[in-house]
């Protein structure tokens, strides 16, 4: 016979202790920051965990693969300088499935670039879409990634092009590679081509972080281009009258603009008493080369999301 | 199939149900929603490759736990309860008992297998919205994840009709793991010389080679494997499960049950 009282007793200890047990869990947590994501590879050698998978690696790979993107959606979210794991993790994810391609369009984003943006890895970057292309040679979006870290992170051009030109022999490649190495070879149109490649990766991808990263440098590479072209204008209107323009205002009816010209959060643009043009909040801007005032340095990173 | 042995092997699938044996699909039901909610979440572009590859990796694995527990068992309980006797006692062949056995555990794997496919499926159609012709290539993996059981059945009767249940439970779970290499066992017997990769050789043909039945990764990736491999495997399975139950009647035939 089953005592109500003995029921209640143990249910009610039941819940209280798993409720104490969550709470000092939480309170662990705050005592040890990032103790739950920070070693994260436990196994480094992607040979030994194809091995432990028994067969099961697509499963596996899915773990891993998940695993590098919330390893570093987690610490770019807390402003951490270093990716030291994301090079292993994507290189175990693609050993245990090397047709996982999300997994290569993510190592060309995040493993090239610099902290803090990425892990400051070009070479493991590009050895990673070198393994991709050779396990997926008809995939001619692994031969835009790997040029995509050519031109973006490492500014050799000539290799871009030939990666890109190589792309675009593959069958059913986007006829936007041809364009690209050609662009690369001339090296032309620098803006454009940028503005291109990021809009390229921002509709190519579903994953939050590769389309934020990619928004983040459209913003900047209009910032960049606005910038060059009303410091153009400051120089052609110094030339035209001898003086430099008193106010944005006067330079944007010289130069027939409808406005005062605003950047892409809706703030005008300001002219310094040098006559040199500068961004309203440089920090909303991550990857701005151009608009900063002398000594600027960059705030920590941080995403936009588009409306 | 004999009357004898349809008899034994109905007998073997009422006594698994009753045993509540099919109560795995309960968690596997919860383990394939769950994950079917999640994975849209954490799993951004590989949604379908992530339930694929966990669907039927819990179909196998599942399966292969059920096989193995269950199938060391079956002869030895029927010893320790004494009912073998009872059942020999009749018109029964004892290579009958062996083979009714089979088919009863391999008949509750199949009828598990099918409803956890159902879950499978189910999963698939939450997280895409609508089938493809590429999943009916999920059929194909099914089809060789229940060869693999039949080859696991027929071990774990193997090991159960001259072991105790712990050691048929070990023997069976280090076959499956050993089996689960064997393309890397038949490379490590490629690298050695004279008697020594006679022996490895043989030793690795001899494990089941459970690799080429998985394609469970393949089929995620909508990569077809070809009729020739469906045709090889399911003659593979075939010999290797009559190997494996012969040996088990040769053996289950001499031993003493005084």
């Amino acid at each position: 016979m089953i005592s109500p009282r003995t029921t209640i007793i143990a249910a009610s200890c039941l819940a209280i202790s798993m409720a104490a047990s969550v709470l000092v869990q939480r309170h662990n947590d705050q005592l040890r920051p990032g103790a739950a994501l920070d070693d994260v590879l436990y196994i480094s050698s992607p040979t030994m965990v194809k091995r432990a998978s028994l067969g099961f690696d697509g499963l596996m790979a899915c773990i891993y693969w998940t695993r590098a993107v919330q390893y570093f959606g987690y610490r770019h979210h807390y402003r951490e300088l270093s990716y030291n794991e994301l090079a292993p993790l994507l290189e175990i994810t693609t050993a245990l499935d090397p047709h996982l391609l999300p997994a290569y369009q993510f190592g060309a984003n995040f493993l090239a670039p610099k902290p803090p943006w990425g892990a400051g890895q070009p070479d493991r970057a590009i050895r990673l879409m070198n393994y991709g292309i050779a396990h997926n040679s008809d995939n001619w979006q692994l031969y835009y990634n790997l040029g995509f870290v050519y031109y973006t992170e490492l500014k050799d051009y000539k290799k871009a092009s030939e990666v890109f030109g190589r792309g675009a022999e593959v069958p059913n490649a986007h006829p936007f590679m041809r364009v690209l190495a050609a662009q690369m070879a001339q090296h032309a149109g620098e803006y454009e081509t940028a503005r291109r490649l990021w809009s390229f990766t921002y509709h190519s991808s579903r994953q939050t972080n590769i389309r934020e990263n990619a928004l983040e440098h459209l913003r900047s590479i209009q910032v960049d281009e606005d910038v060059t072209n009303l410091q153009d204008a400051v120089t052609r209107f110094g030339r035209r009258t001898g003086r430099l323009p008193a106010s944005m205002s006067e330079l944007a009816a010289a130069e027939h603009l409808p406005g005062i010209p605003v950047d892409p959060d809706g703030h005008p643009y300001i002219m310094s008493p040098e006559g040199r043009i500068l961004v309203h909040s440089p920090g909303d801007f991550s990857f701005i080369t151009k608009g900063t005032p002398p000594g600027y340095k960059p705030s920590a990173p941080k995403f936009h999301i588009k409306d | 199939m004999n009357a004898r042995i349809a008899y034994i092997a109905s007998n073997t699938f009422r006594e698994a149900v009753r045993d509540r044996v099919l109560y795995n699909l309960i968690a596997f039901a919860l383990l394939i929603s769950g994950a079917a909610i999640l994975v849209g979440q954490i799993s951004i572009d590989i949604e379908r490759l992530v339930v694929v590859n966990l669907g039927l990796t819990a179909v196998s694995l599942f399966g292969v736990v059920i096989a193995i527990f269950i199938g060391i068992g079956l002869v030895s309980k029927e010893i320790e309860k004494r009912t073998l006797y009872t059942v020999l006692s009749r018109p029964v062949r004892r290579w009958e008992f062996i083979i009714g056995k089979f088919f009863g555990l391999a008949g509750t794997l199949v009828v598990n297998t099918f409803f956890m496919a159902i879950g499978v499926f189910g999963a698939l159609l939450y997280v895409t919205h609508r089938f493809s012709a590429p999943d009916a290539l999920i059929f194909v993996a099914l089809y060789f994840i229940i060869l693999e059981f039949l080859i696991i059945c027929s071990l774990a009767l193997l090991f159960s009709s001259f072991s105790s249940p712990l050691l048929s439970a070990v023997f069976a779970f280090s076959l499956f793991v050993i089996g689960s290499f064997a393309d890397d066992l038949r490379g490590f017997a490629g690298l050695t010389h004279g008697l020594t990769r006679w022996i490895a050789t043989t030793a690795a043909y001899l494990v089941p080679n459970f690799s080429t039945l998985n394609v469970i990764n393949a089929v995620a990736h909508q990569q077809p494997p070809s009729v020739q491999l469906v045709l090889q495997n399911t003659l593979y399975a075939l010999f290797y499960t009559a190997m494996a139950l012969s040996g088990a009647v040769l053996i289950f035939e001499r031993r003493n049950l005084k």
